[in-house]
C-alpha cells in the first residue's frame, strides 16, 4: 500500500496537499459503492436488523452527509465501512467496493493498511480518540513515522503542516501540548489533522461536531467546507442535524430504521424533500429564521427485531394508504440522481408542509407582575480540600455564577440561552433552592391575587418544580412508573384512591397511556420518560416550572411534540417557565424573553424579538452568526470567537468576554466590567461600546442567499 | 417486558451457560455446599465427637468414607459440620459488615463534605490494619468464641464496605431523580432510603458475595491460630490446625477440610464474579 506522500513545506498549509497522487489507477466516477448491504446484531432479545438493503455511491472529493434519528443505523453504516462491527454484528448480504475492490473480501491485515491510510474515520468525542498522555504533536508526527517512515525531524516537521492545515493557531506552541490542555474544539482539530495525515481518499466522520458548542461548531463544518477544497478527500459525513448536514454535503441521504429512504443532491432533498419522513423531519426542526411552526412525526420507531415487510415508515406517515401496508417500497429515482424509497413518490407531498402556519405558543405578557427576582446572585464551588483549607492555602473557586439580576414575569416563558459552562444550569438549579447561593438572593412571589413573597420551604417546593435534561437520569430505574408520579401526590397528603386518579390524569395530560403506570422507567423511549418526568413536575401544581434542556438529549421528530405539549400545558394553566437551553433556534419560537449568559455572567437580556433582530453584545451576534441553517442555499458566515472559554476558575478581569470579543475597544475592557445597560424597552446590554456603535453592528454576515 | 427470546435450538439454562460461566458453576457449588452442610449433619451415620481410639488417623473406607482423624472421629461427618460453622462464620460476618458499612458509606456519599472527610479517614486508618489482624486485635480483647470471630471479621469488613458504598452513592447522588426528589421536598432519609439504596444495591450485594469467600478464610484462619471455634467444635481451620502434627502419617485430616475450603470459597467468588456480569450486562 501506497501513502500519499506530501510535498511543500512544514508550515505551509495551504500547499500541502498538492501531493502525488500515488494510488494506482482506477479513475472512474465512484470512490466507495456499498450495494444491498445488510446489517444485523445478535442480541437477547432477537436479531436486531440495523441496515437493511442500503446502497449508496460516493464520488471523488464528494462530500456525502448521512442523516438519521437515533436507531437509524448511521452509526452501523460507518463501523460496517470500516469492517469494525462489534463481536455481535454481521454483516448478512451485500457488497462493499472501495476503489473497485471489494472490503468484505479482505482480511485483517489488508484492511488494516486501508484503515488510515486510505480511509480514515473521525469520531464524536475527541477526548477518547487522543492519546492522553501524549503531546498532540508527537501523535501526529507518530503516524508518520511509523506509515511512511519519515525521520523524526521530518515527521515532526509535517505535523506542524497538518496542524496549520486544520486551523490551529500557532502550531509549533500548540504541538507541545497534551490533548487535555486544548479545548474541544482544538482537540476535535487535531483529530481531523491526525486523520488526514494519511491522506486518505476517504474521511469518514460521526457526529464530529455533535459534542462542541455552537461556535465552535462553526469553525468545525468552516474547517470541514475548507479542507473539501483543498484535501482532495471524500468525505462520509454522518449526524443528526439536518442543520450541519445542509451546511457541509454535497449530496445527501436520509436514513430511517436501517433504510435509506431517500438520497439525492443537497439542494433537492432540502428545498423539494419527497418521502414523508424527509418532509416531516424538515417540518419538525424549528428555524431560526422564519416563524414557522415546527410539527413533530407522529409514532416511534419500529422494533428492528420484527420488521414488517411493507413500507417500513407506513406506521408514522400521513399519506399512506392500502398500497403502503401492503407492499415493500423500493428506492427508485424521481429525478436525476435523486432517489426515493417510497410507493407513492409521484404525488406531491412538499405542498403542505410548506403552508407557514404562525406559532400559536406565544402569550407573552410584557405588563406582568414578576414572580421571580434575583438580586445580585453569586454561586462559587469550591474544591473540598479540607486539608488545604486548614493549612491555609488558597483555594481557588469556581464562579459558575457570578452576580447575575434579572427577573421573571407572571406567565411568561424566559430562557436563558449560552454555551456549556456559562452557569446556566448552576443558575437554574440555585433558582429551585437545590444548590445555596454563595451570595444575593431570590424572591418568589406567589400568583395573582396576593402576589406575596414565598418564604417557606414547602410552600417553595409545591410551587416551583424543575424538569431536568437526561431522560435515562431523571426517573428511578428501580421504580414503576405509578410510584414515580404518585410519590409528589403523597407528599402533598392525597389518599390513596385519589392518588391513582390524579396519576392517570396526569399521564393523559402528558398524553401517555394510562397503562404505563405498571411499567418500569426501561420500557420506555427517550421521549416518553421526559413526558413522564414532566408529568411529575405538574403532579404538585406548580406555577413556576424551570426546564433544564428538556430536549437536548431526544430526536428532532420527538422534540418537536415535547415542545407543543409544554406551550399547550403553559397557555392552559397560565404557568411560567425558565427554560434553559443552548438550542438558539428552539428558544427563538418559544420564549417571550431571553438572556444570554457567558462566563456566569449575563451579557444580554431582552424580547426575544428584539435581540433575535439586532443583538447588541459581540458575544449574542457571534452566537447567532454561528447557528447552522438547514437550507444548503443559505450560508452565512460566523463571527470567528478566536481561541477558547477562559476558565471560570480564574475569570479575565474586566469584561469576561475581552479575551475573544472580536470588537474589544482596549484598556476599558480588560479592567471594568460593565454592568446591564438599558439600551431600548426591556433590552439591557453589558457591553462597553457606545450605544451607537452597537446600534449599528449587525451580525455580521448576515443571512445571504447565494 | 417481553418474552426473551433465544435461538431455536438453545435451551435457555444452555443459553445462561454460554453468557456466563461463572454465575452457573458458582452458584451450583453453591447450592450443594449449602445443601450438605444442612442436610449432611442430620444424616450421616456418625456424630462429629463420637471418639474410636482404636480406628484413629484412617484412611477413606466404607464405614468412613473420608477416614477418620487423629481422635478416631468421622471426618465427614466434622467436614460437613464444619462446612456450616463457616457458612455461618462468613454469612454473619459480611451481615455484619453490611450492616455497619451501607450507613456509612451512605451518610458520607450523601452529605459529602466535612462529614464525609472525617468518617472516611477514620475508615482509611481501619483500612489500613491488615483485616487478619484488626480481627486478631479484636480477638485478643474480647476472648475467642465463634461469635467474638463473627463481630471481628465483621468489623473488619465494615470499612472496605463502606468505601464500595460510598463510592456507588457517589455516583447515584448525582442523578436527576435525586435532585427531582430533593425539588420536590423530601427528607434526607427517605432519598438515601428509597430513592438511593435501592440503585447502589447490585453493586454492595456483589462486594458481599464475594467478601463472604475471604471472611471464611479468615475464618479458618482464626481458627488454625486458636482464636476463633474452640474445639470439640468441628469447624475446618481448626481441623486444619488439629492434623498438621498428623499430617506424615494420615494426610485426610487436612485433606478433606482443605478442600472444602477452598472448594466453597472458589464457590462464593465465581458466584459474585457471575453477578457483576450479569449485572453490568443487562444495563
Amino acid at each position: 500500500m501506497v501513502c500519499a506522500t506530501w510535498s511543500g513545506g512544514a508550515n505551509d498549509g495551504g500547499q500541502l496537499f498538492a501531493f502525488q497522487e500515488s494510488v494506482g489507477g482506477t479513475v472512474n466516477s465512484t470512490l466507495l459503492e456499498i450495494r444491498n448491504l445488510s446489517v444485523h446484531f445478535e442480541s437477547r432479545r432477537g436479531k436486531v436488523q440495523a441496515l437493511r438493503d442500503l446502497s449508496l455511491k460516493i464520488g471523488p472529493e464528494e462530500t456525502l452527509g448521512i442523516a438519521g434519528e437515533s436507531g437509524s443505523g448511521k452509526s452501523t453504516l460507518a463501523y460496517a465501512i470500516m469492517r469494525y462491527l462489534s463481536a455481535n454484528g454481521r454483516i448478512t448480504k451485500g457488497e462493499i467496493l472501495f476503489m473497485g475492490e471489494s472490503l468484505l473480501d479482505k482480511d485483517q491485515n489488508e484492511l488494516r493498511k486501508i484503515r488510515g491510510n486510505r480511509i480514515a474515520m473521525v469520531y464524536q468525542d475527541p477526548k477518547s480518540s487522543l492519546n492522553p498522555s501524549k503531546r498532540i504533536g508527537h501523535q501526529i508526527a507518530e503516524v508518520f513515522q511509523i506509515h511512511q517512515s519519515f525521520s523524526r525531524k521530518e515527521a515532526w516537521d509535517r505535523a506542524l503542516g497538518l496542524l496549520s492545515l486544520v486551523n490551529i493557531p500557532d502550531p509549533a506552541f500548540h504541538a507541545e501540548k497534551y490533548p487535555h490542555q486544548l479545548s474541544g474544539g482544538m482537540q476535535q482539530r487535531v483529530v481531523i489533522a491526525m486523520a488526514l495525515s494519511c491522506g486518505p481518499n476517504l474521511l469518514i466522520m460521526d457526529e464530529p461536531t455533535t459534542g462542541l458548542d455552537v461556535t465552535t461548531q462553526a469553525r468545525i463544518i468552516e474547517l470541514i467546507g475548507d479542507l473539501k477544497r483543498r484535501a482532495k478527500a471524500s468525505i462520509l459525513y454522518i449526524t443528526h442535524d439536518l442543520s450541519v448536514i445542509a451546511q457541509v454535503s454535497d449530496r445527501v441521504g436520509i436514513l430511517y430504521a436501517g433504510e435509506l429512504v431517500e438520497v439525492g443532491v443537497a439542494e433537492q432533498v432540502f428545498h423539494s424533500p419527497i418521502h414523508p419522513y424527509t418532509v416531516g423531519l424538515l417540518a419538525a426542526l424549528p428555524r431560526i429564521e422564519v416563524e414557522k411552526q415546527f410539527k413533530p412525526i407522529r409514532g416511534k420507531l419500529p422494533d428492528l427485531t420484527n420488521i414488517p415487510s411493507n413500507c417500513i415508515f407506513s406506521p408514522r406517515c400521513d399519506h399512506g394508504d392500502e398500497t403502503c401496508t401492503n407492499q415493500s417500497a423500493q428506492l427508485q429515482e424521481v429525478e436525476e440522481d435523486h432517489f426515493v424509497k417510497c410507493l407513492r413518490s409521484k404525488e406531491a407531498f412538499t405542498s403542505q408542509a410548506s403552508e407557514a402556519q404562525s406559532l400559536p405558543f406565544r402569550k407573552g405578557n410584557p405588563s406582568g407582575q414578576p414572580m421571580l427576582v434575583t438580586d445580585h446572585l453569586k454561586k462559587y464551588y469550591s474544591e473540598t480540600n479540607y486539608i488545604g483549607k486548614w493549612l491555609g492555602f488558597p483555594i481557588p473557586e469556581v464562579k459558575a455564577v457570578d452576580d447575575v439580576s434579572f427577573h421573571i414575569r407572571q406567565g411568561e416563558v424566559f430562557a436563558l440561552v449560552g454555551e456549556s459552562g456559562c452557569g446556566k444550569t448552576t443558575l437554574g438549579r440555585v433558582i429551585t433552592r437545590l444548590l445555596k447561593p454563595t451570595a444575593g438572593k431570590v424572591s418568589f412571589y406567589k400568583r395573582r391575587p396576593s402576589g406575596q413573597e414565598i418564604f417557606g420551604t414547602d410552600e417553595f417546593r409545591r410551587s416551583v418544580q424543575i424538569v431536568f435534561q437526561h431522560p435515562d437520569s431523571s426517573l428511578n430505574p428501580m421504580k414503576k412508573i405509578g410510584t414515580i408520579i404518585e410519590r409528589p401526590l403523597k407528599l402533598l397528603g392525597f389518599s390513596r384512591p385519589e392518588r391513582s386518579k390524579n396519576a392517570r390524569e396526569l399521564l393523559e395530560l402528558v398524553k401517555l397511556d394510562p397503562a404505563y403506570l405498571e411499567r418500569y422507567p426501561k420500557h420506555l423511549s427517550g421521549g416518553e420518560k421526559q413526558r413522564v418526568a414532566i408529568a411529575r413536575a405538574f403532579a404538585s401544581d406548580p406555577e413556576f416550572i424551570v426546564f433544564d434542556e428538556p430536549v437536548s438529549a431526544l430526536d428532532v421528530s420527538i422534540q418537536a411534540s415535547i415542545i407543543t405539549l409544554l406551550m399547550e400545558l403553559r397557555a392552559s394553566r397560565d404557568l411560567s417557565f425558565l427554560f434553559i437551553s443552548h438550542d438558539l433556534s428552539l428558544v427563538r419560537h418559544i420564549a417571550d424573553r431571553i438572556g444570554v449568559m457567558y462566563l456566569g455572567k449575563l451579557c444580554e437580556l431582552g424580547p426575544v424579538g428584539k435581540i433575535f433582530q439586532h443583538p447588541y453584545h459581540p458575544y449574542t451576534r457571534a452566537l447567532l452568526s454561528s447557528i447552522p441553517v438547514p437550507d444548503p442555499s443559505i450560508s452565512r458566515e460566523a463571527i470567528r470567537l478566536e481561541g477558547s472559554v477562559p476558565s471560570p476558575r480564574n475569570p479575565p478581569l474586566g469584561c469576561c468576554f475581552h479575551t475573544r470579543c472580536p470588537d474589544k475597544l482596549g484598556q476599558i475592557c480588560e479592567e471594568t466590567s460593565s454592568p446591564l445597560i438599558l439600551v431600548d424597552e426591556d433590552h439591557w446590554v453589558a457591553c462597553h461600546i457606545s450605544l451607537e456603535e452597537l446600534q449599528k453592528a449587525t451580525i455580521s454576515g448576515r443571512i445571504e442567499i447565494k | 417486558m417481553s418474552e426473551r427470546k433465544f435461538p431455536p435450538s438453545v435451551t435457555k439454562s444452555h443459553y445462561l451457560f454460554i453468557q456466563n460461566p461463572a454465575l452457573v458453576i458458582g452458584s451450583s457449588i453453591l447450592a450443594f455446599i449449602i445443601l450438605v452442610s444442612l442436610v449432611g449433619p442430620v444424616i450421616s451415620r456418625h456424630a462429629t465427637t463420637e471418639q474410636h481410639i482404636l480406628k484413629r488417623l484412617q484412611g477413606p473406607s466404607l464405614t468412613y468414607l473420608f477416614g477418620t482423624d487423629q481422635y478416631g472421629r468421622d471426618l465427614l461427618s466434622r467436614t460437613l459440620l464444619g462446612g456450616r460453622t463457616s457458612l455461618i462464620l462468613g454469612l454473619g460476618a459480611v451481615a455484619l459488615g453490611l450492616v455497619l458499612g451501607i450507613p456509612i458509606g451512605l451518610i458520607t456519599g450523601y452529605f459529602k463534605g466535612r462529614t464525609d472527610e472525617i468518617v472516611m479517614r477514620f475508615m482509611d486508618i481501619l483500612l489500613s490494619f491488615p483485616s487478619l489482624l484488626m480481627a486478631l486485635l479484636i480477638i485478643t480483647a474480647l476472648g475467642a468464641s465463634l461469635s467474638h470471630a463473627i463481630l471481628a471479621i465483621g468489623i473488619a469488613n465494615c470499612p472496605g464496605i463502606a468505601r464500595i458504598v460510598r463510592s456507588a452513592t457517589l455516583s447515584v447522588r448525582n442523578e436527576e431523580f435525586v435532585f427531582a426528589a430533593e425539588a420536590r421536598g423530601e427528607s434526607h432519609f427517605y432519598i438515601m432510603a428509597s430513592e438511593i439504596f435501592p440503585n447502589i444495591l447490585p453493586p454492595t450485594i456483589i462486594e458481599g458475595t464475594i467478601r463472604i469467600g475471604f471472611a471464611m478464610l479468615i475464618g479458618a484462619s482464626l481458627s488454625f491460630l486458636g482464636l476463633g471455634v474452640q474445639p470439640p467444635h468441628a469447624d475446618w481451620g481448626l481441623m486444619i490446625r488439629d492434623s498438621r502434627e498428623y499430617l506424615f502419617l494420615s494426610p485426610w485430616p487436612l485433606i478433606c477440610p482443605g478442600i472444602a475450603l477452598a472448594v466453597t470459597i472458589i464457590g462464593f467468588n465465581l458466584f459474585g464474579d457471575g453477578l457483576r456480569d450479569m449485572v453490568g450486562g443487562s444495563e
